[in-house]
Parts: C-alpha cells; sequence; structure tokens
C-alpha cells in the first residue's frame, strides 16, 4: 500500500513549476528545499528579515499542491489549548444533563453501592474521547485527509515551554492527548516553520528542521515576482520601479519595502496609468511603499538620487 | 563519493557546525535523491540539510566552495586514481612505498612536474586525508602535516634515491639528486597550499574558539589587555545568553496551584460540575538589580571587567541600577548607557577610581539619597573585595539594605583564604548576605548570574 505523500511534487524542477504557476517565483533555494521538506518529510524552518515572502511561500505551496494550508500564527502566552486541541466543554456539559436523567435508569436494581459502581465502571469514559476533542490548527493538520500545509508563523515569538510541545509534531508528526492516546498523521503535513530571529530558537527545534534562509530578491527576481503579481505592468516601468525599490533597501531606512509592498506600488502605478517614474510621482505614492513616517521623509528627498541609481542599475 | 560527504561534515563539523547524526541521515538522503550535479543543487541540498541560521549558511558556502572545488580540480584525472591500490594489500595506509622504489619515485617526479595539474590536486588531497590534515588546529602545525602529506606520497624513497644519487660523487649523480630537491621542495610548497587551504577551512575557527575557552578560564586577574577585546566579545556572548535564558520566560505566565474558589464560582455555570479547572497564576518579578561595584586601587585589576560585565548586562536587564564606589558613590547609570564599554569604563575611572576604598561611606552614599532604589523586589549585586581600610564599615546600614532588599549577593575576586585577613570585612558583612561567591574566572560569573536570575 503506498501511503499518499507529504508532496506530490516529484523533483525540484517540479516545485519551480508549480510555485511560478501561483505567483511565486522561487530560487534555486528555496526550491530544493521545500522538496527535501517533502521527500524527507522534514519540517522546513524559514527564516529572514520581515516582509522577504516567508508567509507567502507556505500559502503558495499549498495553494499549488491544493491542500489546505492550516495556519498557526504564534504569540506570547500561546498554549496547547490553542494550539493543539481543546475540550468540547459546551458539548461536555449538555451531555451531562442528559446523563443526569439516564442514571436513574441505568442504576436501577443495583442495591449496594458496590454493585453502582461496578456499573458505571462498565462504560468507557465517554467525555473525554474523540467525540469530545474540539482540534486545534496543529491536531487539524494531522487529521486532515489528504494533508495539508501546516504553517507555524513567527514561532520565535512563543515561549520556549511552548516549543518543547512541538517537538513530538515536529519529529513524529503526532499529537499525544493524555486522556485518549497518540493522534499520528494519516498524511504528514509539510510543515513550515517561519522566524523573525527574535530570540534563539532551541537546539532541539533546530535539530528536527531542514533549514531555509530567504533574503530579499535580487532586481531580477523581484522584477520576476512582480511581473507574475501585476501582469499588465509594461516592461520600462517595472525596471523602473524595480530598481527604484532595490536603490531605497540599499538606503538606511528603518523598515525596508517588503516584496508585497512592492506589488502594491506596481499595482498603484498601473492604476494610475503611469508608464514611467517621475519624481512627483514617486511623492505621491511614496506611501505605498514606506510605512514610517521618518523614512517618507528621507526617501522623499533622497527621490530624484535615487531614480538616477535605478536607472543607471538597470 | 560517499566518503566526499562524511569528510564535508567532518569539515563543517571542525569549523564549529554542530551536525548531528540525524542531519548527517539526512544529507545522505538528499544527496541519494538528488545526485551530486548540478553544484548548485548539491549546495542548496546540503545548507538546508546541514546549517543551521544565517551564519551557518555562510560558514557553509564558504566551506562547500572550499571543499567541492578542490575535488573537483580531481575529476577528470581519475576517480579510482592512486589511493587505494586494490586487491589483497589494502594493509594499513601505505600503498604507495610497496610499489616499489623505483615505480613512487616516478610517480612523485612526475607529479612535481605539474604537468598533470587535476592529477596532481587529487593526490594531495588524498594525502592530506590520510595524513589527517582534517586535525589541524594551529597554523604553526602546517609544516608537520605537509610533510606527513610527502610521506604519503613517497617522499622517503625519494629521498633515499637523492642520497644515493649523492653518494656516486658523480657530476650526473649530483645533478640527479638536484633534481629530485627540487621536485620535493615544488610538492612541499603545493602541500603546504593544501594545508594552508584546509587550516582556513577548519583550524582557523578551532583556535578562534580555543582561545576563547582559555579566556574564559583565565583568572580575572592574569587578562592582559589584548585579552579585552576577546572578552568584550565574550561578555556580550555572555549577558545575551542569560537574557535569553531568563528574560523569556518572566513573560510566560506560569500555571500554579489549583484555584479552588475559582474553579467553584466557574463551576456554577455548568450546574456545580467543575469542568473547567482554573489554577493560580504564579507571578513573576521582573528582575530588578541594583548593582554595587567596586572601583578602587585593591580590585583594580578586576575593575575592567567588572565594569565590562557591568555595561553589557546594562544592555540585557531593563531594570538595573549601576553604582560604583571607591571613597564614595555614584550613580553611573547614565555614562554606561550612553558611552561604548570602552568610553565608559575609562569615564568611570577618572571620576571614581583607584581611591582608597570606604564601604562605610559608599553605603551611606547609597542609603541616603538612593534609598528608594532598594525593595523587596530588588536583588542587590555587590561587586568588590570587602577591604575598607579600616575605615568605619557601618554594618548597620548593611544589614539595614540586607533587610529591606530582596536578596544580597556578594562576588568577590578574593580567593576564600584571603577574606578577614588584614582589612578585610568580608565575614562581617558575609552574614548579611543571601550569597557570597568567589568569582574568580568569566565563566564562574556566569554561572553566579545565572543562579540569580534563576531566582526571578
Amino acid at each position: 500500500m503506498t501511503r499518499t505523500p507529504t508532496l506530490t511534487l516529484p523533483s525540484i524542477e517540479a516545485v519551480e513549476a508549480a510555485l511560478s504557476a501561483v505567483g511565486y517565483i522561487p530560487t534555486r533555494a528555496i526550491a530544493t528545499s521545500i522538496y527535501l521538506a517533502g521527500a524527507l518529510e522534514k519540517p522546513l524552518l524559514v527564516e529572514g528579515p520581515a516582509g522577504v515572502g516567508k508567509t507567502e511561500l507556505a500559502r503558495s505551496i499549498a495553494e499549488a499542491i491544493g491542500r489546505p494550508l492550516v495556519r498557526l500564527q504564534c504569540h506570547d502566552g500561546l498554549d496547547e489549548a490553542r494550539a493543539l486541541y481543546d475540550w468540547r466543554y459546551g458539548k461536555q456539559l449538555l451531555y451531562t444533563q442528559v446523563l443526569k436523567e439516564k442514571i436513574h435508569d441505568l442504576l436501577e436494581g443495583a442495591d449496594t453501592l458496590e454493585a453502582a459502581l461496578g456499573r458505571l465502571d462498565g462504560f468507557e469514559d465517554v467525555f473525554f474521547s474523540h467525540a469530545f476533542l474540539e482540534p486545534r490548527p496543529i491536531l487539524r493538520a494531522l487529521e486532515a485527509p489528504q494533508g495539508a500545509v501546516l504553517l507555524i508563523d513567527e514561532v520565535d515569538k512563543t515561549s520556549e515551554e511552548f516549543e518543547a510541545l512541538l517537538l513530538e509534531v515536529l519529529s513524529d508528526f503526532q499529537v499525544t492527548v493524555p486522556e485518549i492516546g497518540t493522534v499520528t498523521a494519516t498524511v504528514p503535513p509539510l510543515v513550515v516553520l517561519t522566524s523573525n530571529a527574535l530570540r534563539e530558537l532551541g537546539d532541539a527545534l533546530k535539530r528536527r528542521c531542514l533549514h531555509l534562509h530567504i533574503g530579499f530578491p535580487d532586481a531580477a527576481r523581484e522584477a520576476a515576482i512582480v511581473r507574475a503579481r501585476v501582469p499588465g505592468i509594461g516592461g520600462a516601468l517595472l525596471d523602473q520601479l524595480v530598481g527604484f525599490v532595490q536603490a531605497v533597501r540599499a538606503e538606511r531606512v528603518r523598515k525596508l519595502p517588503s516584496i508585497s509592498e512592492t506589488v502594491d506600488w506596481a499595482r498603484t502605478l498601473l492604476l494610475l496609468h503611469a508608464d514611467h517614474l517621475s519624481p512627483e510621482l514617486v511623492r505621491d505614492t511614496l506611501g505605498v511603499l514606506l510605512k514610517r513616517e521618518a523614512d517618507l521623509a528621507e526617501i522623499a528627498e533622497a527621490t530624484p538620487r535615487l531614480l538616477r541609481e535605478a536607472a543607471r542599475g538597470s | 563519493m560517499e566518503s566526499q560527504l562524511t569528510g564535508f561534515i567532518a569539515t563543517l563539523r571542525m569549523a564549529g557546525l554542530r551536525v548531528s547524526a540525524a542531519e548527517t541521515i539526512d544529507a545522505a538522503r538528499a544527496v541519494a535523491l538528488l545526485g551530486y550535479d548540478p553544484r548548485e543543487t548539491l549546495r542548496a541540498a546540503l545548507r538546508t540539510t546541514l546549517a543551521k541560521g544565517e551564519a551557518e549558511a555562510e560558514t557553509h558556502d564558504r566551506l562547500f566552495d572550499l571543499w567541492f572545488s578542490s575535488v573537483s580540480a580531481g575529476g577528470a584525472a581519475g576517480e579510482e586514481a592512486p589511493s587505494e591500490p586494490p586487491g589483497p594489500d589494502a594493509g594499513p595506509a601505505e600503498g604507495p612505498p610497496r610499489e616499489g622504489e623505483e615505480a613512487v619515485v616516478a610517480r612523485f617526479v612526475a607529479l612535481a612536474s605539474g604537468a598533470d595539474r587535476a592529477g596532481r590536486a587529487l593526490a594531495l588531497e588524498q594525502a592530506a586525508n590520510a595524513a589527517g590534515a582534517g586535525g589541524i588546529r594551529f597554523e604553526t602545525q602546517a609544516g608537520h602535516f605537509a610533510r606527513r602529506m610527502l610521506e604519503q606520497l613517497g617522499v622517503e624513497a625519494v629521498e633515499a634515491r637523492m642520497m644515493a644519487h649523492f653518494a656516486e660523487r658523480t657530476p650526473d649523480g649530483e645533478a640527479a639528486a638536484g633534481r629530485l630537491i627540487a621536485a620535493r621542495t615544488a610538492m612541499m610548497a603545493a602541500a603546504r597550499q593544501v594545508i594552508q587551504r584546509r587550516f582556513e577551512a577548519a583550524g582557523r575557527v578551532a583556535t578562534e574558539r580555543f582561545m576563547d575557552e582559555v579566556v574564559e578560564e583565565r583568572p580575572l586577574d592574569a587578562l592582559s589587555q589584548a585579552d579585552l577585546a576577546r572578552l568584550q566579545r565574550l561578555v556580550a556572548r555572555m549577558a545575551r545568553r542569560l537574557a535569553d535564558r531568563h528574560g523569556r520566560r518572566l513573560r510566560a505566565t506560569r500555571r500554579g496551584r489549583l484555584d479552588v474558589p475559582a474553579t467553584l464560582k466557574r463551576a456554577f455555570r455548568s450546574d456545580g460540575i467543575p469542568f473547567e479547572l482554573r489554577f493560580r497564576r504564579r507571578r513573576r518579578d521582573r528582575p530588578r538589580i541594583v548593582a554595587l561595584c567596586d572601583v578602587s586601587g585593591s580590585v583594580a585589576r578586576h575593575v575592567r571587567f567588572l565594569l565590562l560585565f557591568l555595561h553589557a548586562l546594562e544592555a540585557e536587564v531593563a531594570d538595573l541600577r549601576l553604582f560604583a564606589f571607591s571613597s564614595h558613590l555614584e550613580d553611573v547609570g547614565a555614562i554606561v548607557s550612553a558611552e561604548a564599554p570602552e568610553a565608559a569604563i575609562t569615564t568611570i575611572l577618572r571620576r571614581l577610581g583607584m581611591g582608597a576604598t570606604d564601604y562605610g561611606r559608599a553605603l551611606e552614599g547609597l542609603m541616603g539619597p538612593h534609598r528608594a532604589a532598594i525593595d523587596r523586589h530588588t536583588t542587590v549585586l555587590v561587586l568588590g573585595d570587602g577591604r575598607s581600610n579600616h575605615a568605619d564599615p557601618r554594618l548597620d546600614l548593611f544589614a539595614e539594605l540586607a533587610e529591606g532588599a530582596r536578596r544580597l549577593v556578594w562576588l568577590c575576586p578574593e580567593p576564600p583564604s584571603l577574606w578577614g585577613t588584614g582589612d578585610s570585612v568580608l565575614p562581617d558583612y558575609r552574614v548579611h548576605c543571601t550569597r557570597l561567591d568567589h568569582v574568580r574566572t568569566v565563566r564562574d560569573l556566569e554561572r553566579a548570574l545565572d543562579e540569580l536570575l534563576a531566582h526571578y
């Protein structure tokens, strides 16, 4: 019997093609890591600065292989009740009400306390069974019949205790519920963890993962991304725009423009029917690209110079 | 090719990457899936399986280029080249000399001529492996390893032949010997190059790490000015590590004991059935540290280090008050947070340093204007030797300080045998301290502070 594989793509080239088809332009390194994560059934830990498309990668791979994306957004104080599973208290409560009435019938004829206990013993522990289990993202991903892509986003924002909880999932694709037992994945999900390196992750976690570092794309790749996302954009504008964004990233700005901001900016310019960048146009639309007041002021001032640099670069 | 991978992983380990057995298996599986070509794919596959984090990825890429470029140089010249002569005599790695002296010398000279560059590169790499050159730790070992490489290639036979030629005492013989010497020199130079590259790959990192360890374990007063730069880096790393370990935990709320009243209250909603258990949240205080640092002449040798440490701590602990004292006490928090470590240390020493210590007056200076900084959440950290130049130690104030603070920890650079000798009043202070530790090395200090922060 062959099991459904974690990743249905048979080669690195297939990963590249599938990702490109949904508008994510991967580098060779990205495609290799994704392919290996699937082939070796290992979680993939993606690191890199904010805005390089780490989350987008997980979303795209889910779309590319047609599996649901189960996302677990990590934050301070995240615990197992919100990440793994919880009990359905309401349902348990309802059942107690019903059972209260039934219990008389059940114990009818049991004269002694021992006899009554004996009868109760014959029943399973209904309240803590699978029927009362509320699956949270991780359990949901494990139980997905066709497999899933499990995105554990910003894992560096959780506590060390939570990291320890993840270890079982990451190494064996299973969750142990004390009252029930171990739930093992039918199809191991493709697990993608992202981290902004807010804190050093534990060695145990790192050891269980493949690693991928994504940096900001070079001009060629960024142009390819924008072209994939904003198909209507003209070649001249595209070169100018990407050159400008690359020049901005080389400046000392506090928050570097992300890829999605580049895409947004391209969309904005397209809506404005621009066919090339002028200093005025840049100044008017810069708010799409940069969000910090101080960055905006600095870059607005440097716009003519940056445009010249961009023109020289492309 | 399998040994290629294990050799590469051994090099990575030597360069400081912690590659586990499981990761080695992953890498092997990845290579089995993808093959050794193209090079870019191999690099990406090995990076993703072996390197953790950006720094390691960089190291990996650097070593990958070194390792696989030198291997591919051999490529065409023959995969099955000289390494192991197949057959019954696969004994200890003494392949070459058995071939017969004549052949060995001829091959050596041929390699030295450099006509077959790829063949030479491959032979040298294999000789380096056989000579255990991956184990090189110090640059000074290069000569030794180069010699051992040449021995692998049969230099002893060449030398024997050389002597024989000299013994002929004919011009022809001398010319022949001269050619052999030239060949040996050329091979020696080539071998040294290979060794140097191996050292760059593995040894340099190991040397750095070794030096770090030396500095960490060296008594503080034996540290020289030259160690200071290294020390600064180590201390910063230590402070970071401490903050990583303790800072995070503070924010995580921990489950405490069962909260019976809250659980019962909750149970009313569900008809008295306690479905949802309520727990007390264990409250954690943020670390509040008041550090007092003796900067007088008697601890002059430790002062720089202590200040360096406070500087690092300042960056990591949110609520930290820093005081320095010798004859009087001053709040130096502003100086430390505003200036770079070296500059801050100089400023503090100029303003306060090298005077005669007066612990009594220092305590007056603290308990007077800064009394409010001490409350039951505060940990007071004293760094000093407790030598008060026979002035009144003001034990009453010290007792009050110990009483008011949550913990009082004294870290003393002097060994216990000197406590209480001469003008040391440490034993009198000791009774009020929660702990008194002798801190001799950087490692001691880290241990002491780890314990201190663990109490929050």
